[in-house]
Formats: structure tokens, sequence, C-alpha cells
């Protein structure tokens, strides 16, 4: 049967109207799902800051050790947000530690600072840096920067590919080996675990501050050695007190622009 | 039409085997999952036809606000707010995943890994 080039123009004709029309109704039945903006809004007890940093001062960590702190920093970030503690170093995940001055700050070549931080406990936490390489290289973006300048994870999109972890020159990052849940002795319901296969960091606690609360180590600490603020703030306690005392970052050569200080002097 | 009395039956046949599963079910109700609604709240965030529908998408819309955007305070249709969190917000009605969540999603048979992170309230329960 040969079809006639007026009948073939009029279907072709009919058949764009209809996929116009098609269209034009879908558009209107998806409206209806389609949420507005102001459905969503930050909490108003959220504290807010444009870049969040941490100063830490060693001398006080120190006469808190001394003193017996046992580490509660380490502890408080740990049971909130379900850390494991797995024995296998290898396998070990952490988002604040504590390390030697030798170990964190290799360019520093003066060897006598050596001998002086011989005594002096370093923590060390995610430096959510101004300009992290993780981020860059992360595939899915899993991990970004916040504007509030917190390095964020998003576990759901992590692949567990560690091209992070491989960029972190901190070694701020940790990859779940094995299932972590069997590691956590008190578990923390208001807080997810990981699960096997996925990175994970210190987030500077983005989960207090939108309650309004200073990040769970800074609170913990007993000699008040942790100060977090918002750099962004010229009035803030971290940018007075970076005006005024000597602070160093790790690797701070490396162009990353670390947001956690160290105070020495 | 050639071979038309070998034809037709073939189709018939074809369509009849086709179409077991409904005919086999026909009429049986049983099946049909019952997910255990919590005592003491009766209204969810949404109507319940748009949670039914739409649960997944909220939830997606919520991680994507809060976790990209810090918008932590979402607004339902009937103007209350909610604090946007799995464990801290809806388990604090879904207090059993088993008996509510896993009731659908067993019989649709579609299985999210929420709870390999997110921790189910009966497994905080156990837990401590």
């Amino acid at each position: 049967m040969a079809i006639k080039r007026r009948d073939f123009l009029k279907l072709t004709g009919l058949t764009l109207v209809g996929t116009a029309a098609s269209a034009a109704v879908g558009d209107l039945l998806t409206r209806g799902e389609a949420k507005a903006e102001e459905e969503y809004a930050s909490p108003p007890e959220a504290l807010k800051g444009k870049r969040w940093a941490m100063v830490i001062d060693v001398k006080k960590c120190k006469k808190g050790k001394e003193k017996g702190c046992n580490e509660k920093c380490i502890e408080a970030c740990h049971y909130l947000h379900n850390v494991p503690s797995i024995p296998d170093k290898k396998k070990e995940i952490k988002w604040i530690w504590e390390d030697e001055f030798e170990h964190a700050f290799p360019e520093q070549t003066n060897e006598y600072l050596e001998e002086i931080f011989k005594d002096i406990p370093f923590l060390f936490l995610c430096n959510h840096c101004d300009n992290p390489p993780c981020v860059r290289v992360c595939p899915t973006k899993a991990t970004f920067k916040n504007e509030e300048g917190i390095v964020m994870m998003d576990f759901h999109r992590c692949i567990g590919c560690r091209f992070c972890m491989a960029a972190c020159p901190y070694g701020a990052r940790s990859f779940n080996w094995v299932d972590p849940r069997p590691y956590i002795e008190k578990v923390n319901p208001e807080y997810p675990t990981r699960t096997k296969g996925v990175v994970e960091k210190c987030l500077f606690c983005y989960e207090r501050l939108a309650k309004g609360k200073m990040p769970a180590c800074v609170e913990a600490c007993p000699e008040k050695a942790l100060i977090f603020g918002d750099l962004a703030d010229e009035n803030s306690e971290v940018s007075k007190i970076l005006r005024e005392r000597v602070a160093i970052r790790r690797k701070a050569e490396l162009g990353t622009g670390p947001a956690v200080f160290y105070l020495i002097d | 039409m050639y071979n038309a009395n070998k034809v037709i039956p073939g189709i018939i046949i074809f369509i009849l085997f086709f179409t077991i599963p409904i005919w086999l079910n026909f009429g049986r109700l049983e099946a049909i999952p019952k997910p255990e609604l919590p005592k003491k709240e009766k209204k969810c965030i949404e109507s319940k036809e748009y949670m039914r529908a739409y649960h997944m998408k909220l939830l997606d819309d919520w991680r994507k606000k809060a976790i990209r955007e810090n918008k932590y305070i979402y607004t339902a249709s009937d103007g209350k707010k909610y604090f946007i969190s799995l464990q801290r917000t809806c388990f604090k009605c879904h207090n059993d995943t088993e008996k509510f969540c896993d009731k659908c999603h067993n019989f649709v048979i579609t299985h999210p890994d929420c709870w390999d992170c997110h921790i189910a309230p009966e497994v905080a329960k156990k837990w401590q």
C-alpha cells in the first residue's frame, strides 16, 4: 500500500502537534511535585560562619594531659560519630588523633624544634583546607567544600575509590576496610555509622553547628586548648588569637590553606 | 490467513502462559503488606498519599538540602517545621524499621541499603 504525499505530510504535522501537546501536559502534571525553595531553611539557632577554623594551644594540651584528661576530645568525637576502634593499625579509622611533632611537621627543618616539642602532644584532624586536594580528585562529588568552609562528605555518594586519601597530604582520611559496626562498643543512636567501602574523616561537627553547638572536641576539652571560630569574622576568638600569637600550620607550603592552627609560643 | 487453526490456539496458549501469575493469585489478598504505623502520632510529615508515593524523593531532597546547602529545617505543607534527620526526626515515631519499612520493601523486592549506615531504632536498642 503506497502512502500519498499529502497523507504523509498530514501525519507528520499531526505527530508534531501531538508531541508538543504531550510535553505541555507533562509539564503541567509534574509542576505540582516541584517543591518551592522556601520549604527549606537553615535553623535560627545554627552557628553561622564563612570560614570555620580551629586553633590548638599545644601547651595547654600538654597541661591537660599531665592532669590526666585522658584524651577526652578524641573520646567525645569518636563516641558521638560512631567511629570504631579497630585494633589493626592498617585498618584503623580516625577522625581526630594524637601524634608527635616530628611526624607531622616534616618541613620544619630546625632540628632544635623537635627537642622543644618532644613531650608536647599534637592533635590532628582534617584541616578543612581552603583549597582541598581531596575535593579536586573526588570523581563523584561525595566530598566537597561547603559555603561555611567545611570540607564536607556525603557518605551516600562515596564509591570508595580512595583518590581523596591519596590526595590528602595530612592522612586525615580513613577507609573502611571492614564493616565497622562490630568495633563500636558504645553507640550514639543519633548519628549513623559508616559501611564497608566508604572513606570518612572529621566534618567539623556540622551536625552540632546546625544545632548551635560547638564541635564535640572543643566542648570536651577541660583545658580549653581547642578554640573554634570563624576566620572571616575579625572579632572572633580565633582571629584575635591568630593576630596576637605565633601559630604554625601543617604543610602550608603545599598551598592547601589548612584551617587548623597550632599555637607554639 | 494461513494455518489459522495452529496460529490462533498458539497465541491463546502464549497469552495464558504469560498471565499465569494473575490467574494463580486471582482474588487472593493475603499477600498485601500491612506496615505497622506509629501509635502515638497520627500524622506524618506530609499527607499519607504523598508519603506513600514520594518518601524516597523527600528523603533524597532532605539529604541534598541539609548536607549541600546547610538547610536543616523543612517546612511541611501544613506549616509545621521539622529538623532534617532520619535518625533524629523520622525514628522518633517510626521506631521499628522491620515492622514498618521492610514490610512493603520486602513485598516489592526493593532492598535499599539505608540500615547499613543509619542505625535502625531496634538495632540501637539491642546495641546498648
